[in-house]
């Protein structure tokens, strides 16, 4: 049965969209399967976003396409700049995306390993490159962890370090897919907190609403590849109709 | 869960622990080298080789037969070199029959597996303890100041961080085949050979698919983070002049070795 989609009379927050503006975006997988269907967003400095939506809703779709690494017809521009070809490693210099399984973001034998490798690969010399790791395992607590090896951590730690490996390249923007999946409270909870002090704009995809409720003061919902809300989150939240028709639940 | 067979690094505060990962890589190579190139029957050699060998142990604070208890497990593998007792001309000692045919083990034969096998169990040594004594990344970062080509030295750290994550799926595969291997009351579980084994078959092929759509998750985490095609990475080992002393202390020892088993 198609879903029908309701009207939404919810307005975006007036914004440009300095950091992050996607216009009609498309995206067809090779096998045929269509996964976005002219998705438009814009995102300005400081915004704390959620994205949620049913599983294949296009949500990780949308998010492989922010920093390059999919690329499909329509227009993304990351603080002013045009993704293309040209500047894809500076763009990716600027978003900082966390995949949703840290095994496949941590792929060094070291933390230190993983979390310089972003610094390492944007040229910068080694005492730079050194401080940001500090700093950015400063910033998720970790910093006892550096010569730690990835495999030896727990779920929670290593979901913190793969926000560490983003951070210390200093990006504009920072995209997560699920961060909260698996974990067990007391890490959830310690996640919830960094998010919270992170001084960053960010779009996370995620099913937790009871998270999306307690973070993110602006919502954005898609369902097969389109957006079909953007608005404030408690409004979002108050219409049971909207979050039944995509398959969310109240928190 | 974690798998932690393959870690064979103890920590320790001692001297070969703090030596740099290159002296000690080095070293091993070398007396490796040096035992393959020993001639047959050197039992002085031989032994004075052992005597390095433990005073390596002694250095590494992880008692003197540390690397003999975890050498063991290598035996068997010399046990390939077992055709030189035939194979070898020389004066026949005894003859083995084998249903119709006779195996004869010469003097030669016999003296060249025994070399080998010292120095197959030399060598399997030093390696163990090159592993206890230095943390794996270390080593990889030895074989890149070393100047082993980068794609070697990168798939072996590809290979040792997801030697974990590959293990946990096959346990986790063979755990979710156990817990439904039942048996209808008053039948025997599991079916036929040729079932079973196309079930296994097909495990091993869920296996590759998820490693292969794994590395693809990778490889994108790798790009998102300005990969492109060349890995950079930060070596903080420094020689010191300890290290060269080491390696030049130890190098000598090994050529001796050599003078004493040829001469």
């Amino acid at each position: 049965m198609p879903v029908t989609h309701i009207k939404n009379n919810f307005k975006a927050p007036e914004c440009d969209g300095d950091i992050l503006a996607v216009n009609d975006l498309h995206f067809s997988y090779p096998d045929g399967h269509s996964a976005l269907h002219g998705v438009s967003l814009k995102l300005c400095e400081g915004d704390k976003v959620a994205l949620v939506g049913p599983n294949g809703a296009g949500k990780s779709t949308l998010m492989l396409h922010l920093n390059g690494i999919l690329g499909g017809k329509g227009e993304v521009e990351i603080a002013g700049m045009r993704l293309n070809r040209d500047n894809l490693p500076a763009i990716r210099a600027q978003v900082g995306l966390v995949f949703q399984n840290p095994d496949d973001q941590l792929f060094s034998p070291t933390v230190f390993e993983d979390v310089a490798f972003g610094p390492l690969h944007m040229g910068l010399p080694e005492d730079e490159v050194r401080a940001r790791v500090e700093a950015a395992l400063d910033a998720v607590r970790m910093t006892s962890y550096r010569d730690r090896l990835s495999h030896h951590l727990s779920v929670g730690e290593k979901k913190r370090i793969a926000i560490a490996t983003v951070l210390s390249m200093n990006p504009s923007l920072l995209v997560l897919d699920e961060p909260s999946a698996g974990l067990d409270p007391r890490a959830r909870r310690t996640l919830i907190n960094l998010l919270r002090d992170l001084p960053i704009t960010m779009l996370v995809s995620t099913h937790d609403m009871k998270l999306v409720e307690e973070l993110f003061p602006r919502t954005i919902v898609m369902d097969e590849g389109k957006v079909v809300a953007d608005g404030l989150t408690m409004d979002i939240l108050k219409d049971e109709a909207l979050l039944n028709a995509h398959g969310l639940e109240k928190p | 869960m974690h798998f932690d067979a393959f870690d064979r690094y103890h920590d320790k505060e001692s001297f070969l622990h703090r030596l740099d990962p290159r002296v000690k890589v080095v070293v091993t190579i070398v007396f490796i080298l040096s035992n393959a190139l020993l001639p047959d029957g050197a039992w002085l050699a031989f032994l004075t080789a052992w005597l390095f060998l433990l005073l390596a142990n002694h250095l590494s604070k992880l008692g003197l037969g540390y690397s003999l208890k975890r050498s063991i497990i290598a035996l068997p593998f010399a046990l390939i070199a077992i055709t030189v007792l035939f194979s070898i001309p020389g004066n026949p000692l005894t003859t083995l029959r084998f249903i119709t045919w006779d195996f004869t083990i010469t003097d030669a034969g016999l003296l060249r597996f025994v070399s080998i096998l010292i120095r197959s169990w030399l060598s399997v040594q030093m390696a163990i303890l090159l592993v206890a004594v230095t943390r794996f990344p270390d080593i990889i970062h030895a074989l890149e100041h070393l100047r082993v080509p980068a794609v070697l030295t990168t798939i072996i750290a590809f290979l040792y961080r997801y030697l974990f994550v590959l293990t946990d799926e096959v346990f986790r595969l063979l755990r979710a085949r156990e817990s439904r291997s039942a048996a209808a009351i008053g039948t025997r579980s599991g079916g036929g050979v040729f079932w079973r084994a196309k079930v296994a078959g097909n495990m091993a092929g869920q296996l590759f698919l998820r490693s292969y759509e794994r590395s693809d998750r990778i490889y994108n985490a790798m790009i998102a983070r300005g990969y492109a095609g060349h890995l950079y990475t930060l070596n903080p080992h420094e020689m010191k002049s300890r290290d060269y002393y080491v390696t030049a202390f130890a190098v000598l020892i090994i050529f001796l070795m050599q003078v004493i088993g040829r001469f």
